[in-house]
């Protein structure tokens, strides 16, 4: 403690008090600076909310503290860490479990086959000795089932959950998986900071209201909790402090007491709207409410991860518009269902049609064309060359693209060559040669090729999910001006889906915020930024579905 | 519901029960006395059970059907030819062969494993391949090798012009039964001093490592080992000792008087002495099911087969002995990793278990077991078919694992001991049965291979529904289950190959 006086660098007095302690950190990837200088604090016993956008660099700095592999493999981190006050350097995810770091893991790591015991004494197994171990080595101890499950059985008492420990964990209700894990992180021996990664995501109400009460069970024994969430509502219940991230920089570290929900709000979404688009000219369009290019009722879709509840909404013929949320709040889940790439139900009309969501291609045979967020999964043939992906839904679709003899359909080549270098040359895509395989592309010229491929089908409602995730600036900037032309010359309806707030309020004419797989707002693009951190933490929820329309 | 529940439980072993009525079926068709077809069966369990139960290990850890147990037989085939060279005989030679093997079956499975690990997700194709590749540099040893590199001078062995090993070698003089003919006598004495090593030994480490020895315990353990020895030097119990094989009559009996014996123990020991709750009527059911089994004896049919058959029990104390070891493995802490691993190999990491190394582990296991297995079924057979004893073990021992209702992912003792009975049963009474019906063996055999191949194919087909069946529509895991169908068609697809 002495030497720690002396040297007042930092002139850190507080430095003690805190159970963990990240300085300066910051990370690269492949020359992409995810974190900069973030600092976090958190003091023992107390729930810390760290909260930030998708992308603000919170499952880094997690990362980073549990030393995972994906961290050291890239070239590691710079930046300080300090536990109990003594610097420490975490390299591997079993370094931090021996510092007494656990998590909570967001998709659950258990097991469905094992008990709930097994479950929560995984890899640290009780057991005795005997002859055969005492020659070859502790792998080959008999575990003693016993003791183990006494062990479970108090880690359950512990958090208040009435279950067998003897349970196979296959069959039990989600809310009760995630507190199979705490359990499991409680029983670990000397666990000073448990890290919750939106644990309340998965959870109904009341599950989570329990897990709420279960986390200040826990740090009112002394064991210091991070709480990665974007519910403000919860944050303001439990947590005694937090740390706001925003595009992997530091913003601020406030004491709840001392703050409110607008200003988190704000501090979360709080960014200068860049310009990412020019003016195009004047605008000559006419919107009307009596003219809807698609319309949603009660539309329910059952993708995986992007649940889409129940959604009410009217999209004006001529209007960009745009949809917005945090990941896994149902956004992505629109477009898709509309595509017929998940089950949907509900009804949905285009320009007035019903469309009959169980026929794969429904949509896209009443114009509506669909650029994909999954890039090389769904939206690209990777091993095609550009010409070929740019033209084969078209072909597939309205059969384009074919000299016809007769019944006989052949691919008419030079016609695909022309269309192929008009879209190269108008959309800027940097190619060696329309040959070129789609999956030697950068990630922006991919996003060209499948804008092309989608422009391709002459579409008058063109859907466009994720359009700048994984490009640089400039394809960006190139993208959405193109967005906007199209709309503005063409009069096409375009809907914008991103988790890019800044992007959608500079193109959008209104802007739905999805959260929790319902409509929270519509919201103009120059709403306050409060509004919109609101509506997207699932704050503006009520009543919010009526303003449809 | 419970109707429900009961057409769920038929359903899951639908493999078993399709296997059951084409056994009675063709056992009804080939016209054979039942005690020939018992006499037959129990010589392929005694063979074929420890080659199969090899295979548990690898599925526990979540590596599928282990193709790759072929290598662990060739390791076991380079051993024997070394043995039979040099000229040792009998038991000695037996376990000689079998220590030489082990070192060997090691490498191997640790080869094996690395590779494996390679191609998470894919093992057992890769296996099957693996297998084809180690055939042609076995070959290349047999062939050229011996003789070639390494001077062998052994006409008996070597084919004329010296360089390479002739087709079959006979072991008749060496090997042969050298495991099956082991006099319980023999067994019982062996034994005993296992038991008076392992004893002492454990207080011995127990000592160095400062521990406290339990010596009461100790003792109790020694005196009660050295009653039982002393036991076999009464003259009758000597004369019955002394032979070799066990009558399949005795077996049963001596089989239900242990289990009355030991149920009657433990309620007694618990109830009485430890003063616990005890199942008593479960205890009750498993009495009287030892009683029942005792008067089926009785039935002249059975009691013809009883008295016909004759066990070696040194194999089957061998193949009890394997099935103890997984059980026990199982149990430990190396056990419990390789299940989770299996389970989820994300989960295990997380967990701080090294997957890799868990994963060789399995692999060196079970190719150690599969080479011991293959010494007992050379040693049983008698002739070692040089370029051909290896090649189909991998197919008919996952086979008849499969045949036992065991899937890619779960896989028990019990299913392996049924699979082997069910496989075999069919692989003896199908030729016969094809003469019967239609006047040509050939059939029957077409037959077989056919059985042997459309089971792997027709068992991973299924699991593979099941497992899309469970999952939904959704993409996720539609790949793992191709992936799963790929290995069973493309073993079907082997089968063109050899069959023709």
């Amino acid at each position: 403690m002495n030497n720690r006086k002396a040297s007042d660098k930092g002139g850190m007095t507080l430095e003690r008090s805190y159970v963990l302690k990240m300085d300066n950190i910051s990370k690269e990837y492949s020359g992409n600076r995810v974190l900069k200088g973030v600092s976090l604090q958190v003091r023992p016993g107390e729930i810390h909310a760290l909260m930030g956008e998708n992308g603000a660099g919170k499952s880094t700095l997690m990362n980073i503290l549990f030393g995972m592999p994906v961290i050291h493999s890239t070239g590691g981190f710079e930046g300080t860490i300090e536990v109990d006050g003594q610097p420490v350097k975490i390299d591997t995810p079993v370094k931090a479990m021996e510092l007494g770091i656990g998590m909570v893991h967001q998709e659950f790591m258990l097991i469905p086959g094992f008990t709930v015991t097994e479950n929560i004494k995984i890899g640290r197994e009780l057991s005795h000795p005997n002859l055969v171990s005492r020659l070859v080595g502790k792998s080959m101890e008999i575990l003693d089932r016993a003791a183990m499950k006494k062990d479970a059985q108090a880690a359950l008492d512990t958090i208040g959950l009435k279950l067998s420990p003897s349970q196979k964990v296959g069959g039990l209700p989600v809310g009760y998986m995630q507190f199979v894990e705490i359990a499991r992180e409680i029983d670990k021996t000397g666990i000073k900071l448990l890290v919750f990664d939106e644990p309340t995501a998965v959870l109904t109400e009341s599950e989570a209201a329990r897990l709420l009460e279960t986390m200040k069970v826990i740090a009112s024994r002394g064991i210091a909790i991070i709480f990665i969430t974007h519910r403000l509502d919860e944050v303001m219940e439990v947590a005694d402090s937090l740390t706001v991230l925003r595009d992997g920089e530091f913003v601020a570290r406030r004491e709840i007491a001392e703050t409110s929900v607008v200003e988190i709000a704000e501090l979360m979404i709080g960014r200068k709207v860049e310009k990412l688009v020019e003016d195009q000219g004047e605008d000559t369009r006419v919107l009307s409410d009596d003219n809807i290019a698609v319309s949603l009722r009660n539309y329910v879709v059952h993708m995986p991860g992007e649940l889409v509840k129940g959604v009410d909404l009217d999209i004006r013929k001529g209007e960009i518009f745009g949809i917005g949320g945090l990941a896994g709040q149902g956004k992505l889940g629109i477009p898709n269902g509309i595509m017929g790439l998940y089950t949907a139900s509900g009804e949905v009309r285009v320009n007035g049609e019903l469309l009959d969501l169980s026929r794969l291609g429904e949509a896209l045979h009443h114009k509506v064309a669909f650029v994909s967020e999954d890039r090389r999964g769904v939206g690209l043939l990777l091993d095609e060359s550009i010409e070929k992906n740019i033209v084969f839904s078209a072909m597939q679709v309205n059969n384009d693209f074919f000299h016809k003899y007769g019944w006989i359909r052949l691919h008419n080549g030079s016609a695909t060559r022309r269309h192929a270098e008009e879209m190269v040359k108008k959309l800027d895509i940097r190619c060696t040669g329309i040959r070129q395989m789609a999956g030697r592309l950068s990630g922006g010229n991919q996003q060209k090729v499948c804008l092309a491929r989608a422009l391709t089908l002459n579409p008058e409602i063109l859907f466009v999910s994720e359009p700048t995730r994984g490009i640089d600036i400039g394809a960006k900037k190139l993208v959405l001006e193109y967005l906007v032309k199209l709309n503005r010359e063409q009069g096409m309806t375009v809907i914008v889906v991103s988790s890019e707030l800044a992007e959608l309020r500079s193109v959008c004419d209104r802007i739905a915020i999805v959260s929790d797989g319902r409509l929270a707002s519509i919201l103009k693009p120059d709403d306050s930024d409060a509004d919109f951190g609101l509506a997207m933490s699932g704050g503006l929820k009520q009543g919010g579905g009526q303003r449809a329309g | 519901m419970n109707k429900r529940k009961i057409m769920d439980q038929l359903f899951e072993q639908k493999v078993v029960i399709l296997f059951v009525i084409l056994c009675v079926l063709t056992i009804i068709a080939s016209k054979q006395p039942l005690t020939f077809v018992a006499n037959e069966l129990f010589t392929r369990i005694a063979r074929n059970s420890f080659l199969v139960l090899a295979l548990i290990i690898p599925v526990l850890a979540g590596m599928g059907l282990n193709f790759g147990i072929v290598i662990g037989a060739m390791a076991a085939q380079i051993a024997v030819f070394l043995t039979t060279h040099w000229g040792f005989v009998g038991i000695g030679g037996f376990l000689l062969t079998a220590l030489l093997a082990t070192p060997m079956a090691v490498f191997f499975g640790f080869l094996v494993g690395k590779l494996f690990n390679k191609a998470k997700g894919s093992e057992m194709i890769c296996g099957l391949v693996l297998g084809y590749f180690a055939d042609g540099l076995y070959q290349l040893l047999f062939l050229f090798i011996f003789g070639g590199v390494i001077p062998i001078n052994n006409p008996k062995l070597m084919i004329a012009t010296g360089v390479g090993v002739k087709n079959t070698i006979d072991l008749k003089d060496t090997i042969k039964y050298s495991l099956d003919t082991v006099p319980m006598l023999t067994i019982v004495e062996i034994g005993f001093y296992i038991v008076v090593a392992a004893i002492v030994l454990s207080a011995l480490i127990k000592l160095i490592q400062k521990q406290p020895v339990n010596w009461k315990k100790s003792l109790i353990s020694l005196v009660v080992a050295g009653a039982v020895y002393a036991v076999t030097f009464i003259p009758a119990v000597e004369s019955f000792l002394a032979a070799d094989r066990l009558l399949l009559l005795w077996a049963v009996e001596l089989w239900i008087a242990i289990v009355l014996v030991w149920q009657i123990a433990k309620f007694l020991w618990l109830k009485v002495i430890r003063k616990e709750d005890v199942n008593v009527k479960r205890t009750l059911a498993i009495c009287v099911a030892a009683v029942l089994v005792y008067a089926i004896t009785y039935i002249p049919a059975v009691y013809e087969i009883l008295i016909y058959v004759r066990l070696p029990v040194m194999t089957y104390l061998c193949i009890a002995g394997l099935c103890l070891f997984n059980t026990v493995l199982m149990r430990t802490r190396l056990g419990q990793n390789m299940r989770t691993v299996g389970q989820s190999r994300v989960v295990a990491n997380a967990a701080g278990i090294n997957v890799d190394r868990t994963r060789i582990t399995a692999m060196i296991f079970s190719t150690v077991l599969a080479s011991w297995g293959q010494l007992i079924f050379l040693q049983n057979v008698g002739t070692f078919s040089t370029y051909g004893a290896h090649t189909q073990v991998g197919q008919f021992a996952i086979a008849a694992l499969l045949v036992g209702g065991a899937s890619v992912q779960k896989a028990t003792n019990k299913q392996a001991i049924l699979g082997v009975v069910l496989f075999h049963t069919l692989f003896i009474v199908a030729p016969l049965a094809g003469k019967e019906l239609f006047g040509n063996a050939m059939i029957g055999e077409y037959f077989r291979v056919f059985v042997s191949y459309g089971v792997i194919a027709l068992a991973l087909a299924m699991h593979a529904w099941k497992k899309v069946a469970k999952v939904g529509p959704s993409t996720e895991f539609a790949p793992a289950s191709a992936g799963a169908l790929g290995g069973g068609s493309s073993a079907s697809a082997a089968s063109g190959g050899t069959a023709g």
